[in-house]
């Protein structure tokens, strides 16, 4: 292994070579599963891979002080071309406030407005702005999601949703080799059927789940919940 | 959260980025009616009830939505609406109050009239000793009563530098305390019969016109940072009367089967992006125990950043239970943000109830309740 300019120990960085093109799948049940969103992102921005982070649920600073935190810059990454931010709640304003020329085609928020359910633009988004260009000296790519879910609040249908899956995994993890890691929210007793069959079948999809999931018994200060490891995938053995 | 547009941005330059341009620090804590979290910074507003100031972990972050699920007859619901109408009034921040059953000036009108002096302090030290004993490990029970202790001798609202009030409820505000603020307004029928049908998004054409009417003020006033030489900055407090209602033309409420089950969801959506640019709150009671289709409240409240649900007992089996002599209903904590932290600071307990006095609406621990009112039987 050459020296990764990250900051990532031996282990982690053998992990990375193993598992690529995959599809995580993060989900959570009575608890915020976002913590796991932050900790994908700042692993895979310090292990040096190009990250197209979809975030549809928070501003841009809210992630960045808590990767501060975590000890990533996210402006910094930004700036040096390693990190694409997608900030879903600045790209609908555009498309709803903004003049009808100004937005054009390619506001990868646009189905709000439009035909409501083509998620074409935003795939063309991911694909562009991960595709390699020959300066590039990043590691594999990573299409980070937070959260699926919010899609489905914004009128696009199950099958659209699951089909921009599809196409991005077409395109990240077969083509580019790159890793793709998916928030999505989902309860015991929820009546929302979308979602559950989307969540259902991603389930299906991917190669590792990792489940948060509030306690049973309630709510408690210091414990905030389990997580589950499903589905996970064979190491195989790295020793020098 | 207080993040501010950098100067110059257009809607049409993607590359920016709404950018924090002044530090964390003095600069907004000079913002009457407002106090950094002492967890993360983060600058908090108070709810205009000091006692849920203290259930949602100090007071509302400026940036986010308080959204309220309506008890069954919206008296309690509209309580709270007032409360932080009227919090805005003390605090002199500005506000926009948007309703499609009440002209806003009469919602005004209607207002509690806050509390200033030491006749409060008195009649409340009594009940303190009372429910002192009984709740040794209740903190935010504590927390609430040192209210009490802060100087008492107000003159005027504008010298205010409490955080959170109390207010009387059977008296109205005074109309040279509403004249001293500056508000905007929205009233349905009002709008709907100015300009001609439009209809953008795909979404109910009142709630299109009101996200243009707020984004426009929040532009025009420069809440969104637009104007950085603007000496003194502001909050605006947005209140939105029972969104989701048949009267904002949304069929949710009224059927199985609405026709558009996305205008809600899509409507938050935007107004969350508008919240999160300005220095601003928004309260929103919707008529939950109304919507039939129950997906569509997980959604709304997955896109809300704090919800609470009232449960009053006016009609139900509990009004006689001796339990709840005292107490009016049930609050429903349901959701709490995580902004700018991996975790939530919460108090740890979930099981509340009200009670509502004339001078005073507190919220107490059922269990401590309950334990209590078996002790003295």
């Amino acid at each position: 292994l050459s020296n990764p300019p990250s900051s990532l120990s031996f282990l982690e960085g053998s992990l990375l070579i193993v598992f690529q093109g995959k599809l995580t799948l993060l989900r959570d049940t009575k608890t915020d599963g976002s913590f796991l969103v932050h900790h994908f992102l700042s692993f895979y921005l310090k292990a040096g891979c190009k990250v197209c982070f979809v975030a549809l649920l928070q501003s841009f600073s809210h992630y960045n002080i808590i990767a501060q935190k975590l000890g990533v810059s996210l402006t910094a990454a930004k700036e040096r071309g390693q990190l694409v931010f997608l900030e879903g709640l600045k790209s609908c304003f555009d498309v709803f406030f903004g003049e009808e020329q100004h937005v054009g085609q390619t506001n990868p928020l646009q189905f709000v407005s439009k035909d409501g359910s083509n998620l074409k633009t935003m795939y063309e988004f991911v694909r562009t702005s991960l595709m390699a260009s020959g300066s590039d000296s990043w590691k594999c790519p990573v299409l980070l999601v937070d959260d699926l879910s919010v899609l489905l609040s914004l009128g696009v249908r199950p099958v659209d949703v699951l089909d921009f899956i599809h196409y991005c995994r077409v395109a990240v993890c077969s083509q580019l080799k790159g890793n793709i890691v998916v928030l999505v929210h989902s309860n015991d007793d929820s009546e929302d059927e979308e979602n559950e069959l989307v969540v259902n079948s991603l389930c299906h999809q991917s190669n590792l789940i990792l489940w948060a999931e509030g306690l049973a018994t309630g709510f408690c200060k210091d414990v905030h919940g389990q997580v589950k490891l499903a589905k996970a995938f064979s190491l195989l053995p790295m020793l020098p | 959260m207080a993040a501010l547009a950098t100067g110059g941005a257009t809607p049409s330059d993607g590359a920016t980025s709404f950018q924090r341009k002044v530090p964390a620090s003095s600069r907004l804590a000079a913002i009457a009616g407002t106090r950094p979290s002492v967890r993360h910074g983060q600058l908090l507003l108070s709810s205009g009830l000091p006692s849920l100031d203290c259930v949602l972990g100090g007071g509302l972050a400026v940036g986010t939505l308080l959204l309220i699920e309506e008890d069954k007859y919206g008296i309690y619901s509209n309580l709270l609406f007032k409360y932080f109408l009227a919090e805005g009034i003390v605090c002199g921040h500005n506000l926009f109050v948007a309703s499609a059953k009440e002209d806003p000036a009469d919602i005004l009108k209607e207002l509690p009239a806050p509390l200033f002096d030491d006749v409060h302090k008195n009649q409340v030290d009594e009940k303190e000793t009372a429910i002192k004993s009984k709740q040794e490990s209740q903190e935010s029970m504590k927390i609430a009563w040192r209210y009490q202790n802060l100087p008492k001798m107000e003159v005027s609202p504008a010298a205010s530098a409490r955080f959170g009030h109390y207010y009387d409820v059977s008296k109205t505000v005074s109309p040279e305390l509403l004249k001293s603020i500056k508000w905007h307004r929205f009233f349905l029928p009002e709008e709907m019969s100015l300009h001609p049908e439009i209809k953008t998004c795909n979404m109910t054409c009142g709630y299109t016109r009101l996200l243009q009417s707020i984004q426009r003020i929040i532009y025009q006033e420069g809440f969104d940072g637009s104007y950085p030489q603007k000496k003194q900055k502001n909050i605006l407090r947005i209140g939105i009367q029972s969104l989701g209602s048949v009267l904002w033309g949304d069929d949710i409420c009224c059927t199985d089967n609405p026709e558009d089950i996305f205008s809600l969801t899509k409507f938050l959506y935007v107004l969350r992006g508008l919240l999160r640019m300005s220095l601003s709150a928004c309260i929103i009671t919707v008529p939950a125990h109304l919507i039939q289709n129950k997906a569509i409240m997980e959604r709304v409240t997955n896109l809300s950043d704090t919800v609470v649900g009232l449960e009053s007992f006016i009609g139900s089996e509990r009004e006689t239970n001796p339990l709840y002599k005292d107490y009016q209903g049930l609050i429903h904590v349901h959701q709490i943000p995580r902004l700018n932290s991996l975790i939530c600071d919460v108090s740890g307990t979930k099981d509340l109830a009200f009670r509502l006095k004339r001078k005073q609406f507190t919220i107490e621990n059922k269990k401590i309740i309950n334990i209590a009112t078996l002790i003295n039987n």
